[in-house]
């Protein structure tokens, strides 16, 4: 039977076939999150099992260390070309941005240098429409100039599954796969395949506390926070975002530190 | 509380569009409001917002500000998305904000929409922007339409009032092809009939806003048309040949023989792949990326349309499109440019551009030269190659297209094939044919009759003069004791095209059957003149093709008004009048050749020059002389 699911994923795929025949070389940002590890497992599905492009952590060497025993057994299990890239330093970071902003600045910066290492013309990434309102306004190909910056105020038209493929020497496109799922799809997908996800999703007790607490969105420890929450299985996660009113992001302090830091963040070429 | 369990899983997307202040901001943040859909602390955000700018009343359209964060007036202008819900289950509003580049984030935002919502002011009635927005929901081929009069508590809640501007607004949507499924009154400001019912209007007893909006339904693939797979990629994975794409439309089997389109090869499906392998896997309908693998390996690459054969696309290398074109640079007759459909890629020419149309009023110019930023057009479009081609009316996901300009998408439209006919090849129907070759030669035909056969092919409009030309030079050419005959359009319908229409395809079919006509009477020796419209390119390449050395294109040139002053057969008054369809140069295309042998002007010249003008050329061509020259020549070259 047919249903939503089918509809989003068949989606995906045809996405991340279209750019795989249009733009080489072609990586993919792998966050190790929810939504780029169920974007890698559709990258398989496309490709018969294979991942036939590298992925690529941005690492600020500050994420949990769930996240990295997570990352090894994937790479191991699916059998992944993974870029390990290292990230600038905060000290190289513009001083004027408010300080977590700086520090996620770290992960854009870390980008530039990627991309000028592997020159790569497309590179996947996991965002969502419904993630945040900037986002909502992003393309499924959305052209970057050389120094990655995002013109969202002159973006291409993008109707009936054609895209702007095409674009000048030095430029390269951000491919969005799943812009068009919703926090609660990727988990119903997550739970369907029965795709792994980091334990960190999952609710624990906190030993200071005693309150449940588990994460819905990760990032790095000294800029992402746990929320309170008694979802211990995907099952709950899933019963959870059926009725809840906290965004996803609460949980990232760079985004709400000043009215616009998100908007600074994704124009200087921010996931 | 939502009760997220019981809804819908999938959400519906929703466009709202209509003129400037007639309310679509206010309506969304009310939207929003009555279906509890703001998040925590928005509605006491709002609340300080208007106490802050010193209004009493709550000002709607300040949710929308405050929802999407952008302050910054410079950056709302490109299209957005916004969630609410309502019991049935949630919606997502598509939208675009912002005047500046208005028609390109509104396609973008437009074509995701499984339903617009068009807003009316009550008051103003339909505007410029609302028969603008409504015409390219018509282009974009939106067929789930909410009509809203807004503003109702300006007008009173007057019964009459809104049965008025409903009347105004359905007359004007009928006139572009669209119906409005609901046209609902409300007062986005109060809050009446969006998701609640309204004591002020009790003389309505249709559906609220939001009941309207749970009518609506999500598309479901189009299993029941015609088969269409259009190739994304072909992999190669283990020795195992994949082609992989969506099934647009119809749904393939393992076992089923596939046709590919332009090649024109079919084979066998030999397995429906997806990853994980699923051997139970033996088939896939609209909608499903797959990868298939067949049982020859034909040459298939990413573009080539899979089709079971019963059912295949048209293929042509000509056909029209109404397109809407976003570019600030004009698109230009002559030019050419990349398109795309399906998977598919192009370059074409724009052979001709048959008409402007201004969105605003509708008012219409033909032939004009170029198509302007924002504009809409109907043009005609030429390709080297043979594409295969479905019209929009056939399948909406192959039949419309986008068109690049450089490296930008600037302009799309639905593709159609009016007056063109499909030009796919038909293999001789019966096999077992053996070619046999005659005993006497060309050369010795051409020595018995004193001089060589031709193929002298006029082409031209009704009018043009066509008929009197050929029967002045075949008399002519028979005085002078050449052996020649006519092959006259109307006299070959009375006979061997007796079974011919005026359709596209009749008239590919009577020139392709005259074409083999004339192949034969050259090949015998014989000087034919054939005088047919031939309107098409295609066509006549296909007669020159039956017999390439023979052929010789005249073009008999006079333009529409002088042949329709000329009019002797009264016909052009009949196609004016409607009694004839389909009538070349009225209301089906002509194309003019772009490389004929020769050309006759018979609108500055009178009928005699123009016989001797094409006598000197067949004499010259026929003479044995020539003949012996040109043989010569060749000898010479080898």
């Amino acid at each position: 039977m047919y249903n939503y699911l089918d509809e989003l994923e068949a989606k995906s795929i045809y996405i991340i076939r279209e750019a795989y025949n249009k733009l080489d070389p072609l990586g993919m940002m792998w966050s190790i999150g929810k939504d780029s590890t169920a974007l890698l497992y559709m990258v398989r599905k496309a490709f018969f099992g294979r991942v036939p492009f590298p992925v690529a952590l941005l690492d600020t060497e500050q994420e949990m260390p769930e996240v990295y025993a997570f990352r090894d057994r994937l790479i191991k299990e699916w059998d992944l070309d993974c870029i390990n890239w290292k990230c600038p330093p905060e000290e190289e970071m513009d001083m004027t941005l408010p300080p977590n902003t700086r520090s996620a600045m770290r992960k854009t910066e870390g980008l530039k240098t990627l991309m000028e290492e592997y020159k790569f013309k497309g590179m996947f990434g996991g965002i969502r429409r419904d993630e945040q309102g900037l986002r909502a306004k992003e393309r499924v190909f959305s052209p970057r100039s050389f120094d990655g910056s995002w013109d969202f105020k002159d973006q291409p038209p993008e109707f009936w599954d054609q895209y702007k493929t095409e674009f000048p020497e030095g430029a390269h496109l951000r491919v969005h796969p799943i812009l068009h799922w919703t926090e609660i799809d990727i988990w119903r997908y997550h739970q369907r395949e029965n795709i792994p996800f980091c334990e960190l999703y999952l609710a624990r007790e906190d030993k200071e506390t005693g309150k449940m607490m588990r994460y819905r969105s990760l990032g790095e420890k000294n800029l992402t926070f746990p929320v309170e929450s008694p979802a211990d299985s995907i099952e709950a996660i899933i019963e959870e975002l059926g009725v809840t009113e906290v965004s996803e992001r609460s949980g990232r302090s760079m985004d709400t530190e000043t009215e616009d830091s998100f908007e600074k963040l994704r124009a200087r070429g921010y996931m | 509380m939502k009760k997220q369990s019981q809804k819908a899983m999938q959400q519906l997307r929703v466009v709202i569009v209509g003129h400037v202040d007639h309310g679509k901001s206010t309506l969304i943040g009310r939207l929003l409001y009555d279906t509890n859909s703001l998040p925590a602390g928005k509605y006491e955000e709002l609340q300080e917002i208007c106490k802050r700018r010193g209004t009493d009343a709550l000002e709607w359209s300040f949710v929308l500000d405050a929802f999407q964060a952008e302050r910054d007036q410079a950056i709302t202008i490109d299209t957005t998305q916004i969630w609410f819900s309502t019991e049935m289950r949630d919606y997502v509003i598509i939208d675009a904000p912002g005047h500046r580049e208005f028609l390109k984030n509104m396609i973008s935002g437009a074509a995701q929409a499984d339903a617009a919502i068009l807003v009316v002011d009550a008051t103003e009635g339909v505007r410029e922007q609302t028969k603008r927005h409504a015409y390219m929901l018509s282009l974009l081929g939106m067929r789930q339409i909410a009509v809203v009069i807004n503003k109702m508590d300006m007008v009173d809640h007057s019964t009459e009032r809104f049965e008025e501007v409903s009347k105004e607004v359905d007359h004007y949507l009928k006139s572009i092809g669209l119906n409005a499924n609901y046209i609902v009154p409300i007062s986005a400001r109060e809050g009446d009939m969006i998701a609640n019912r309204s004591d002020k209007m009790d003389w309505y007893k249709g559906k609220s806003l939001t009941e309207t909006l749970d009518c609506f339904e999500l598309e479901s693939p189009p299993l029941s048309r015609s088969l269409r797979f259009p190739v994304q990629d072909v992999y190669r994975y283990n020795e195992e040949r994949i082609l992989v794409g969506r099934v647009e439309t119809g749904s393939i089997k393992k076992g089923d023989t596939i046709l590919f389109s332009p090649t024109n090869e079919s084979a066998k499906v030999t397995n429906i792949k997806v990853w994980p392998e699923d051997s139970a896997r033996v088939s896939a309908g609209a909608g499903e990326c797959i990868g298939i693998t067949l049982d020859e390996r034909i040459f298939v690459e990413r573009g080539h349309i899979g089709s079971h054969n019963e059912n295949p696309p048209m293929l042509s290398n000509v056909f029209r499109a109404n397109l809407f074109w976003l570019s600030a640079k004009p698109l230009k007759q002559g030019n050419s440019y990349k398109v795309r459909y399906g998977t598919n890629e192009a370059t074409v020419t724009v052979q001709s551009i048959d008409r402007v149309i201004d969105t605003d009023d509708l008012g219409q110019t033909e032939k004009a030269s170029e198509v302007g930023k924002n504009a809409v057009a109907e043009v005609t479009l030429r390709s080297r190659e043979m594409l295969a081609i479905d019209p929009y009316t056939d399948n909406q996901k192959l039949g419309r297209m986008v068109i690049y300009d450089g490296y930008d998408i600037a302009g799309g439209g639905s593709i159609n094939m009016d007056g063109y006919a499909d030009q796919r090849e038909n293999a001789p129907k019966s096999q077992n044919i053996f070619m046999v070759d005659h005993l006497i030669t060309d050369e010795r035909r051409a020595l018995n009759k004193g001089h060589k056969g031709g193929i002298f092919w006029f082409t031209g409009l009704s009018g043009a003069g066509k008929s009197t030309l050929a029967m002045a030079v075949e008399k002519a050419l028979f005085d002078k004791g050449y052996h020649t005959y006519v092959l006259d359009g109307d006299n070959v319908r009375y006979g061997l095209n007796s079974d011919l229409g005026f359709s596209p395809e009749d008239r590919a079919e009577n020139i392709r059957r005259v074409g083999e006509v004339t192949a034969l009477m050259a090949d015998a020796g014989l000087i034919v003149i054939s005088a047919f419209i031939s309107p098409y390119r295609a066509d006549r390449d296909k007669a020159r093709a039956a017999s390439p050395d023979n052929f010789n294109e005249i073009y008999v040139e006079a333009d529409l008004k002088t042949c329709e002053n000329r009019d002797p057969k009264g016909l052009y008054k009949k196609a004016r009048q409607g009694s004839i369809k389909q009538f070349t140069g009225v209301d089906s295309p002509y194309e003019a050749p772009e490389n004929p042998e020769m050309v006759v002007n018979t609108q500055d010249n009178d009928v005699q020059t123009c016989v001797n003008q094409v006598l000197r050329y067949v004499e010259d061509l026929v003479r044995l002389e020539t003949y012996e020259t040109s043989r010569k020549e060749k000898a010479i070259a080898i």
